[in-house]
């Protein structure tokens, strides 16, 4: 049981290039602290370096109340589950698990009783004399985490575990890793490029991009107030639309009062929308033709083009073109591909952000 | 491919038998001579069948040795040959393997360039160097001994290479996870990079004890002692006779001695030896 703490990391790579650049983040006792962001935005590094895998260039790694810079891996008191496992090939099941702590010096007996109680747990009762070699993917992930939970660490540590199973494995063992992780209530940290898995097993999210922290919180929070464009288009899929607020269409409608007058871009989520000829008071509206429909059975993703065109916005990822729209209305009726709809969203629904996109601002 | 049917399936078979009978026939004739009287042989009326002295010529050319020129018998050539060889691919295993863990895995000061001189002593065998070798080999006194024998040829570029490449195709979490586990560097090299080595290392052996059953040319130079000399010289030796009828099925049987151990390493060692060199999961 132990907070992680984060004060001011950075990591400088010989060449110079800065992989993160001052990270703060504190993860208190018992938390699921999830780190998404896209490839490359220092993720895994900031985990592996909370792992001792990595050097600390600036900053302090607190682990328990005890500061680990220099610290090795094998005596940090963590556990890390890897992205391809790691498992070791030449070793059954249950020597997997076991080596960590063979190499610790503790008693065959009590190595074999943190074993068998993990095997119960991951349910690989039958298959600790097998081989790694002999295990479906999703078995090999359990054995990945009974070698971190024989461990009884401070802290777990998973660097995008679920990548490499198919999508319906993936969904199940993430619910497993939650219910595991509730039950043991160890402090985790869980890195991942999927919002949804983020979104999903989070007790705080930390969205990173470029080796900075975008915004911290609870999930829904984020979800509900991106505080930058990034994070808006980042979190929730499809992302949030992100109009420039300079075209007069948009200007006009959105009138001169609270934060919008400095108001540089317009993000509205696609369940916002709604398909309407009354323009609501306070709200925005937008005519849109219709150019592309997705049904996905629940509810429909309609993709329109604004009629005026404007300037670009940038927001990566998940941009959308210049001028187009993402509309999610549930049940799979929709309009016609070539149709002309408007669409409105209430004053409550709009996201306001500064021209740069850094900056949330609060209406 | 599989399923051919009739005439041209025993077209195939012939074609391969006849192979066979190219490569193994001369191999019959070695055992077919080495059971023949001495005389038989000289005469140039050789049976194609065997004759009735295998008990005979094999007693003598293993524990007495030819009547001539070298009076060694063959059973101590075999065992100096054994020797040699084990050492040869033995050392040389053992400090390639260590030699590609130090330059894969760890960062020491000028780890490239020590790198590129392993790499370029492939340019180097015995053959280009053998002055500089017997000379050192000389000075330090190993001349007619096991280690002089073996030394010269242990170290090993080709060796080290192979294991370089394979150890920069185990994935670096597998490190990682050792680190994690609390495995330092030596339990890492012995409980994880050895035993995932040990079917390249039985590839390595096969062909490193073959190739050090077969040298010839430096236990020709630093051996003079007849009780050291190794059975590849030693069936040279017995050939060349000054004054006397060449005992050819000592000298057939010999060779067929000869053959013996680098046989029975491939076969018990063929299973390993092609997963060595094929197998490709980690």
């Amino acid at each position: 049981m132990a907070n992680v703490t984060l004060r001011d990391v950075r990591k400088t790579y010989p060449g110079g290039f800065e992989a993160i650049k001052g990270v703060n983040v504190d993860v208190g006792d018992g938390q699921f602290c999830v780190l998404v962001g896209p490839s490359g935005c220092g993720k895994s590094t900031l985990l592996r370096m909370v792992a001792g895998l990595e050097t600390v260039t600036g900053g302090e790694i607190d682990i328990g109340g005890r500061v680990v810079n220099g610290v090795e891996p094998a005596d940090r008191d963590i556990a890390m589950v890897f992205q391809n496992y790691a498992l070791y090939p030449h070793m059954s099941v249950y020597n997997n698990m076991a080596y960590g702590l063979r190499n610790r010096g503790m008693a065959e007996a009590e190595i074999k009783s943190r074993v068998e109680e993990a095997a119960r747990i991951l349910e690989l009762g039958a298959m600790l004399e097998r081989k790694p070699r002999q295990l479906s993917g999703g078995q090999r992930q359990r054995v990945a985490m009974g070698r971190a939970i024989v461990r009884q660490p401070k802290v777990f540590l998973f660097d995008e575990p679920l990548s490499n199973l198919d999508a319906k494995l993936r969904i199940a063992m993430r619910v497993e890793i939650r219910k595991l992780q509730r039950r043991l209530n160890t402090t985790s940290i869980y890195v991942t490029h999927d919002q949804l898995e983020a979104m999903t097993l989070a007790d705080v999210l930390v969205v990173m991009n470029g080796g900075q922290v975008e915004q911290v919180g609870n999930p829904l929070d984020i979800y509900e107030k991106p505080a930058t464009t990034f994070v808006a288009s980042f979190i929730g899929a499809p992302p949030m639309n992100l109009m420039s607020t300079r075209p007069q269409e948009i200007r006009s409608q959105l009138g001169t009062g609270g934060g919008s007058a400095e108001a540089g871009i317009l993000g509205i989520r696609p369940e916002d929308f709604v398909i309407t000829d009354q323009a609501p008071s306070g709200g925005i509206a937008l005519s849109l033709t219709v150019e592309a429909i997705e049904r996905v059975g629940a509810e429909t993703f309609v993709y329109g083009a604004r009629q005026q065109e404007e300037q670009r916005v940038a927001a990566t990822p998940g941009e959308l073109p210049p001028g187009e729209i993402i509309v999610r209305i549930p049940g799979a009726d929709a309009p016609a591909i070539g149709q002309k709809i408007r669409v409105a969203a209430t004053r409550a629904k709009l996201h306001l952000f500064s021209a740069d996109g850094r900056t949330r601002i609060e209406a | 491919m599989v399923e051919q049917e009739g005439i041209r399936r025993y077209v195939a078979h012939f074609i391969l038998w006849i192979g066979i009978a190219i490569v193994a026939f001369p191999v019959y004739l070695a055992i077919v001579a080495s059971t023949q009287e001495t005389g038989v042989i000289a005469n140039g009326q050789m049976s194609l069948l065997p004759g009735g002295e295998f008990l005979k010529v094999y007693y003598q050319t293993i524990f007495v040795g030819t009547s001539g020129s070298t009076r060694e018998p063959v059973g101590t050539m075999m065992f100096n040959s054994l020797v040699m060889a084990m050492l040869i691919a033995v050392g040389k295993i053992a400090i390639s393997i260590i030699s590609a863990y130090a330059i894969v895995y760890f960062r020491f000061p000028f780890r490239m360039p020590i790198f590129w001189l392993i790499f370029i002593t492939l340019m180097l065998p015995v053959e280009v160097r053998i002055y500089p070798t017997y000379k050192i080999v000389a000075d330090l006194h190993m001349l007619d001994s096991y280690a002089g024998l073996a030394l010269p040829l242990i170290a090993s570029a080709t060796a080290t290479l192979l294991f370089r490449q394979f150890f920069m195709t185990v994935p670096d979490e597998l490190l990682e996870a050792s680190r994690i586990d609390g495995a330092g560097p030596f339990r890492f090299f012995w409980d994880t990079l050895l035993p995932l080595s040990r079917t390249n290392m039985a590839a390595l052996f096969v062909i490193l004890f073959i190739l050090g059953w077969n040298q010839y040319l430096w236990p020709l130079l630093i051996t003079t002692r007849d009780d050291m000399q190794t059975i590849q010289i030693g069936i040279r030796k017995m050939i060349t006779t000054t004054d006397a009828l060449t005992e050819w099925p000592v000298v057939m049987a010999t060779a067929v001695l000869a053959m013996l151990p680098p046989v029975f390493v491939v076969v018990v060692m063929q299973k390993l030896f092609v997963r060595g060199l094929v197998e490709t999961e980690k």
